[in-house]
C-alpha cells in the first residue's frame, strides 16, 4: 500500500494556482526525487505531506492519514513524517545534543538514559560525536544540516521529507550530507527529495518527478528520465541543469 | 531635611513598601498577561489574533490614571468596592501588560518562522514549540526592553497616590501637606524611588552590553 497518495490535488496560494491536478503515490521504501524550476511549486508539493501546507481540493493520505481532515492530528503524524529543511532550522537556543533529544523526551516520552544513547549513536552515524555540546550558530551548515537530519532520524520516522537539503552550503560541504542521506536510503526509510542534485537523482533515487508551473509532467525511474526526457519542458530543464 | 526623615520615617517607609509591593504584583502579573496576549497576537488563528490586538490597543491608548480611576470609582458601582491599593495595581498590572505584550511580541517575532516549523516538522506541538524552543528565544532579545519597561512600571506606580494608595508618592503628599516643607519632601520621595529605579537601570545597560 502507498504511504503517500496524492489523487487530483490542487492548492491556491490567492488566486495563484500552485499545484494543479497531483496525481502521484509514493510506496513504503522508496526514494523519490522531485526537481524542477524554481518556483514550479516544489516546495508547496512536499509540505502538502506533512500538514505545512494545506491542500484546497483532491485527496492526500499520508501514512493512512487523511490530510483534509479536518479531524486529523498533526502533530501524531508528524512523528513519523521528518523533515529536513534547506536553512536547517535547528533549535538555536539548544545544544546539538538537545535538539536531537527534545521531541523524543517530550513527544515519544522515551527514557533519558535511552534518548542520550540514541542520540550518541545518530552522532556517530553522521559523524558528528565531537560537536554533541555545540550550538547550532558554532557549526558550519553541512554539519547543522548533518544534525537536522540526526535530530529526524532520532523520532525513527517512517518517511522523511528533504527540501533542498543542500542548495544552502557551500560545495565542499554537500557531498557529506549527501553521503548522510544515503545512508538514511540504505536503512529503508522512505525519502522524498526536492534537490538539485542530480547525481544523487541518479544514484540513489528509485523514482524521479518533474514538476513544472504546479504540474507533474514526468514520473519515472531516474535512468528513463536522465536519459529519454519525454517532454520539451523537462529537455530544456535537463541541458541547463546540466550544463551547470 | 533629616529631620523631616526621622521625624516622618515610618510613614515614609510605608510608602516605599507599598510601591515595592505594588512594583512587584504588578510585574509578575503584567509579565504573565503581556507573553500570553503577545503568543495570542503570533497566534494562526484570527480570533485570537483579534481578541489580543484589542486587548493591547485598549489599555496602550488609555492613559494609566482612567484605568486605574476605572477600577477605583467606576467597578465598584457593580462590583464589591476595592482599595487604592488593589484598584491602582490592577491598573498599573492591566497598562504595563499592553507595553511589555507589544515588547515579547516582537520578540517572537524576530525568532523567525524557521524556527516553529521546524519544531512543528518534529513533531512538537504548537505548546511545546512555544515554551521549549520560541519563547526562551524572544525572552532573551526582550530582556533589554522588558527592562526598561519595569523601570517605568515603578514610575508609573505613583499612580497610586491619585486613589489613596499608600504608596510612597501618595506619603509624600500626605507628608507635605502636614508639614508644608513641600520641596524637602519631595527630594526625599525623589531618592527613594532612585533607590529602586537606579540599580535596575545599571543592571539593564550590563545586560544589554552582555547580550550583544
Ligand atoms: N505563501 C505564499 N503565498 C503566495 N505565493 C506563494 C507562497 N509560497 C509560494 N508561493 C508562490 O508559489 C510558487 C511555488 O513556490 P514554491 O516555493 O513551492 O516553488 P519551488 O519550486 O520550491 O521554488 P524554488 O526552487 O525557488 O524553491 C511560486 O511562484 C511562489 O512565488
Ligand atoms: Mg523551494
Amino acid at each position: 500500500m502507498a504511504i503517500i497518495d496524492f489523487k487530483h490535488v490542487d492548492k491556491f496560494y490567492g488566486g495563484f494556482h500552485v499545484l494543479k491536478d497531483i496525481n502521484f503515490r509514493v510506496n513504503g521504501g522508496e526514494v523519490v526525487v522531485i526537481v524542477g524550476p524554481s518556483g514550479s511549486g516544489k516546495s508547496t508539493l512536499i509540505r502538502t505531506i506533512n500538514g505545512l501546507e494545506r491542500i484546497n481540493d483532491g485527496s492526500l493520505i499520508v501514512d493512512g492519514k487523511d490530510m483534509t481532515d479536518k479531524s486529523t492530528n498533526f502533530n501524531e503524524l508528524r512523528r513519523d513524517v521528518g523533515m529536513v529543511f534547506q536553512h536547517f532550522n535547528l533549535y538555536a537556543n539548544k545544544t546539538v545534543l538537545e535538539n536531537i533529544m527534545l521531541a523524543p523526551r517530550i513527544v515519544l516520552h522515551r527514557p533519558e538514559e535511552e534518548n542520550h544513547k540514541e542520540a550518541m549513536r545518530l552522532l556517530e552515524e553522521v559523524n558528528l560525536v565531537e560537536k554533541a555540546n555545540s550550538y547550532p550558530h558554532q557549526l558550519s551548515g553541512g554539519q547543522q544540516q548533518r544534525i537536522a537530519i540526526a535530530r529526524s532520524l532520532a523520532m525513527k520516522p517512517k518517511v522523511i521529507l528533504f527540501d533542498e537539503p543542500t542548495s544552502a552550503l557551500d560545495p565542499e560541504m554537500i557531498q557529506d550530507v549527501l553521503d548522510v542521506m544515503k545512508l538514511v536510503a540504505q536503512e529503508g526509510i522512505t525519502m522524498v527529495v526536492v534537490t538539485h542534485e542530480m547525481g544523487f537523482a541518479r544514484e540513489v533515487g528509485t523514482r524521479v518527478v518533474f514538476l513544472a508551473d504546479g504540474e507533474i509532467l514526468e514520473d519515472s525511474d531516474p535512468k528513463s528520465f536522465f536519459d529519454h526526457p519525454q517532454t520539451k519542458r523537462a529537455r530544456q530543464f535537463l541541458s541547463k541543469v546540466i550544463s551547470h | 531635611m533629616w529631620q523631616l526623615f526621622t521625624q516622618n520615617w515610618q510613614d515614609f517607609l510605608t510608602g516605599f513598601w507599598h510601591t515595592i509591593l505594588s512594583s512587584i504584583i504588578a510585574l509578575v502579573f503584567s509579565f504573565i498577561l503581556g507573553s500570553g496576549f503577545a503568543i495570542l497576537e503570533t497566534n494562526p488563528n484570527k480570533f485570537w489574533r483579534g481578541v489580543a490586538k484589542v486587548y493591547v490597543e485598549i489599555f496602550r491608548n488609555i492613559p494609566l490614571l482612567v484605568v486605574t480611576m476605572f477600577f477605583y470609582l467606576v467597578l465598584p458601582k457593580v462590583l464589591p468596592a476595592m482599595n487604592g491599593f488593589t484598584a491602582g495595581t490592577i491598573g498599573l498590572t492591566l497598562y504595563t501588560s499592553a507595553f511589555i505584550a507589544e515588547t515579547v511580541r516582537s520578540g517572537l517575532q524576530s525568532v523567525g518562522t524557521g524556527q516553529m516549523e521546524g519544531c512543528l516538522a518534529n513533531g512538537l506541538s504548537y505548546w511545546q514549540a512555544m515554551k521549549n524552543v520560541i519563547l526562551p528565544q524572544a525572552l532573551k532579545i526582550t530582556i533589554p526592553p522588558l527592562g526598561n519597561q519595569f523601570i517605568n512600571l515603578i514610575k508609573n506606580s505613583s499612580v497610586l497616590a491619585f486613589v489613596a494608595g499608600m504608596d510612597l508618592m501618595y506619603q509624600g503628599d500626605v507628608i507635605a501637606s502636614n508639614t508644608f516643607q513641600t520641596i524637602p519632601t519631595y527630594i526625599i520621595v525623589g531618592i527613594f524611588y532612585l533607590i529602586l529605579t537606579l540599580p535596575l537601570s545599571y543592571y539593564m545597560q550590563y545586560l544589554e552590553k552582555k547580550l550583544a
